[in-house]
């Protein structure tokens, strides 16, 4: 089937950004291209509002005494800093923005399966960020994002039921999400789109939604509890009524740490596109990669304990915690081992989105070679609460879920707005990232070695060169991560018009034009080939 | 009454005779049998609820297969949880 | 529900549409799961850590209502399984009688619900009340807390539920909702309340029977 490349002029032909002009034709929209862009501009602003609140942290960290900002403003600065970056930046980042626009247009649909409960689960999470914004407005939270009681039933002052209730509304959110792709992922493949030629960045979404759904739920039952206690004073986490704060740590951490696999699933999904666009080959071990995708969301149900080991648990409960927790790991190796497997003899490209692919896969071994260190239970005695610990979640998250984002974002950016940007500024990009985060979050392994404790902002001096290097490192991030605001703004105006496969890639994304019109497929596709199927001879064909 | 009818009036009989047999089970002295019992009922009638009232019993193994995943999401939540509960000293 | 084409965007065939549309409940009723599967584990380690005083508060529960609640319930669920089989075979009457009962049994659920919170607040036993505190062990009183929240969010789902029902059994009679051909609506609702009475079922045992 080949795409023609001139423009029809029917209206359903008509780009989907230029498918009507006013703000109602934006709010009311039930495409799911727009709704993506819409999360797009959404967690853009949040991850901004989280980004101050990291740099005010840098800054007062520069000096060993607490003297930018008060005990109680450092603790509602880390507080603000986590609970936006999860729930509102990371949580939705691929899934709400990439996934949201893609899956339809991999799998050969015209719209995801539940086209209006995806625009609800929008509004819910605008909802939520007004709730949150309302809580940091009016004083904020001192709880840190993790809101172990009995701090956040009985001591905490601040708007804790404010930030709990976004909490539980951007929950929802995440759920239509999950339950959307799900059913889209069963009953809207188009004809020959069987489970053996899905993008893997599919599969990867897919098992994302099958977490969504499961551990979702949990935490919101748990904040509602949370908000019960405070607000009409029924004890159900209180120690003096025989309450156990484990039990809540048992609960939030069911959720919390499937959520960090919601985090990072979507970013494998997204290193498989990229890796086999980058070397113009087929990915090595595709069943390897699909499969790992969903022992990762299983296995990564039964570790939540690892995140209590000094907490109280018991002896027997950790060591069972600490195995499954090392056992997690495999599958993920699985996939750093088929991506290399995959650039091995490719003909690889520089060009911005893969550089950022590379980085992820260095970054992420980092992180997750530390991660198997805090699984061990000896180790963990010792650096637990440390920056040790920071660092390691940093790298996976930042060094690895971030960085995968912005790939996505400068891998999909033509096909998305229809535009090409400026590559050279891609790539300085990509390099000022890769460094300003070493040189960020390196140092604090060796500060988490060396004792200095977490959400702590007065430390003794003998630690200030340490954190001077990582306020440093993080000043030049920050100037990486302000770089895209420039010259991808720059693009929509003025950049080159793209076509529609600008990166010679496979997937039916790339048949359609740049941006899609608003009905994505004028006829349902119908596939033939297999996944990955490089080298194509004519990039705009799928024979 | 068509035969579809009759098996759903017959399996809302057996939840009653169920109700009635785990109310009796809480007089009779079973010590820490009691809640496995009673448990163990409660389950025997969530089955029959789901496989007839909830249309398990026709629906694809997509659907069943979903069903199962929210069981197995508890089981692991009560087993792990329940490993730290019952080996505290 | 009413005004869209039988089969829509981004759908090509009305079969395929029905099993997206089932699909869909029976993931989100896995939400629900464990939403309260969430809840009755916590419950449990409660009785776990304190069983005593779990047995000893569940005895200050009324055991004559609730199980006369759960009967009720469960045929509630009689009710909405009867009406989607004869929705499906597109009698419109029979299916309005039966969701009208359904609600209807809903209703005295709540009813008998209230009347059993009323005696529990008379009885001193609410958390905060002053006066004579029957539940002074520890323990007893947070097992009453969480039979209160539980029971409290099962009879906001089963509002939830009735308001459901209420809309459908509007729908139908005003033939908003064809029968047979969107029977699938009345199956998902028959889902939801379905899920419902389930939670109920392990709710039971767990608070009543811990005595």
């Amino acid at each position: 089937m080949t795409v023609g490349a001139t423009l029809e002029t029917s209206p359903e032909r008509t780009s989907y950004l230029r498918a009507g002009y006013t703000l109602w034709s934006w709010l009311a929209t039930t495409d799911h291209k727009r709704i993506a862009v819409l999360y797009l501009y959404s967690i853009t602003a949040f991850f901004f509002i989280g980004g101050i609140a990291a740099a005010l942290m840098r800054l007062d960290l520069a000096t060993p005494g607490g003297d930018l900002l008060s005990n109680e403003g450092y603790n509602r600065a880390f507080t603000l800093h986590g609970v936006i970056m999860v729930w509102f930046f990371l949580i939705p980042s691929i899934p709400a923005t990439f996934g949201n626009f893609l899956i339809p247009l991999m799998i050969g649909a015209q719209d995801l399966a539940f086209p209006r409960i995806n625009l609800a689960s929008w509004y819910l999470y605008i909802l939520a960020g007004l709730f949150t914004l309302y809580a940091m407005i009016v004083g904020g939270v001192d709880t840190g994002w993790t809101f172990y009681t009995p701090l956040s039933t009985l001591f905490a002052n601040g708007y804790v039921v404010a930030a709990l209730l976004a909490v539980i509304v951007v929950g929802f959110s995440s759920i239509f999400t999950g339950l959307n792709f799900i059913v889209t992922v069963h009953k809207l493949r188009c004809p020959g789109m069987t489970w053996s030629r899905l993008p893997l960045f599919v599969w990867s979404l897919y098992a994302t939604a099958m977490i969504l759904v499961l551990a979702t739920p949990v935490l919101t039952m748990l904040l509602i509890l949370v908000c019960v206690e405070r607000v009409f004073g029924i004890g159900i986490l209180n120690p003096d009524l025989g309450g156990d704060p484990l039990l809540y740590q048992h609960l939030f951490w069911f959720y919390s740490h499937p959520a960090v696999y919601i985090m990072v699933l979507p970013a494998f999904g997204v290193l498989s596109e990229l890796v086999t666009a980058a070397a113009r080959k087929r990915i090595f071990g595709y069943w390897f990669i699909a499969y790992s995708s969903v022992a990762i969301a299983i296995i990564g149900f039964l570790v939540w304990g690892h995140h209590m080991f000094v907490a109280g648990e018991s002896m027997y409960a950790s060591a069972v915690f600490s195995f499954l927790s090392i056992a997690v790991a495999v599958p993920s190796g699985i996939k750093v081992y088929n991506w290399i497997a995959t650039l091995y003899k490719g003909s690889i490209s520089l060009d911005p989105a893969f550089l950022f692919a590379m980085g992820f896969i260095g970054l992420f071994v980092i992180g997750g070679l530390t991660g198997l260190m805090l699984a061990m239970i000896a180790v963990d005695v010792h650096v637990h609460d440390t920056y040790f610990v920071v660092a390691h979640f940093h790298y996976i998250m930042v060094g690895g879920a971030v960085t995968a984002f912005f790939g996505a974002l400068h891998f999909w950016w033509p096909k998305i707005t229809g535009r090409m940007y400026n590559i050279t500024w891609g790539r300085i990009t990509a390099a000022l990232i890769f460094l300003g985060f070493n040189l960020t979050f390196f140092p604090q392994f060796i500060l988490g070695y060396l004792g200095m404790p977490r959400r702590y902002h007065v430390y003794p001096p003998e630690f200030q060169v340490l954190h001077v290097l990582s306020s440093a490192g993080a000043s030049i991030l920050a100037m990486g991560y302000l770089l895209p605001f420039i010259y991808l703004l720059y693009s929509l105006r003025h950049g080159q018009p793209a076509g529609p496969n600008p990166w010679g890639a496979t997937g039916l994304e790339w048949t359609v034009p740049s941006p899609p019109p608003k009905l994505n497929f004028a006829e349902t596709p119908v596939v033939t080939r297999p996944p990955y199927d490089y080298p194509i001879k004519d990039p705009m064909s799928r024979e | 009454m068509t035969a579809r009818t009759r098996t759903l009036v017959l399996v809302w009989i057996v939840l009653m005779v169920l109700l009635g047999l785990t109310l009796g089970a809480s007089f009779l002295p079973l010590g820490a049998f009691k809640p496995v019992v009673n448990i163990a009922i409660g389950l025997a009638k969530a089955t029959l609820i789901f496989w007839f009232f909830m249309h398990l019993r026709e629906v694809s193994g997509l659907i069943r297969l979903v069903a199962f995943a929210g069981a197995v999401g508890i089981v692991i939540m009560l087993a792990l949880i329940s490993s730290d509960y019952l080996t505290r000293p | 529900m009413s005004d869209r084409p039988a089969v829509h965007s981004p759908y090509a065939e009305a079969a395929q549409q029905r099993d997206a549309d089932l699909l869909g409940m029976y993931v989100f009723l896995v939400t629900e799961v464990m939403l309260f599967g969430g809840f009755l584990s916590a419950v449990s380690m409660v009785r776990v850590l304190h069983p005593q005083e779990a047995s000893s508060a569940a005895q200050h529960l009324n055991l004559w209502l609730g199980s006369m609640n759960t009967a009720v319930l469960l045929t509630s669920s009689l009710a909405m399984a009867l009406s989607v089989q004869v929705s499906r075979e597109g009698k419109r009457r029979p299916t309005i009688i039966g969701l009208c009962l359904t609600a209807a049994l809903g209703l005295v659920f709540l009813v008998i619900k209230g009347v059993e919170y009323y005696q529990e607040y008379r009885e001193g036993l609410m958390p905060l009340s002053d006066g004579i505190k029957p539940l002074s062990k520890p323990g007893e009183q947070l097992f009453f807390n969480f039979y209160l929240v539980g029971t409290g969010l099962h009879a906001l789902h089963l509002t939830i539920g009735i308001v459901l029902v209420a809309g459908l059994v509007w729908g139908v009679f005003r033939s908003r909702v064809q029968l047979p051909h969107r029977a699938v609506t009345v199956e998902i609702v028959g889902l939801y309340w379905h899920l419902v009475d389930v939670v109920w079922v392990f709710i039971y045992p767990i608070f009543y029977l811990a005595r």
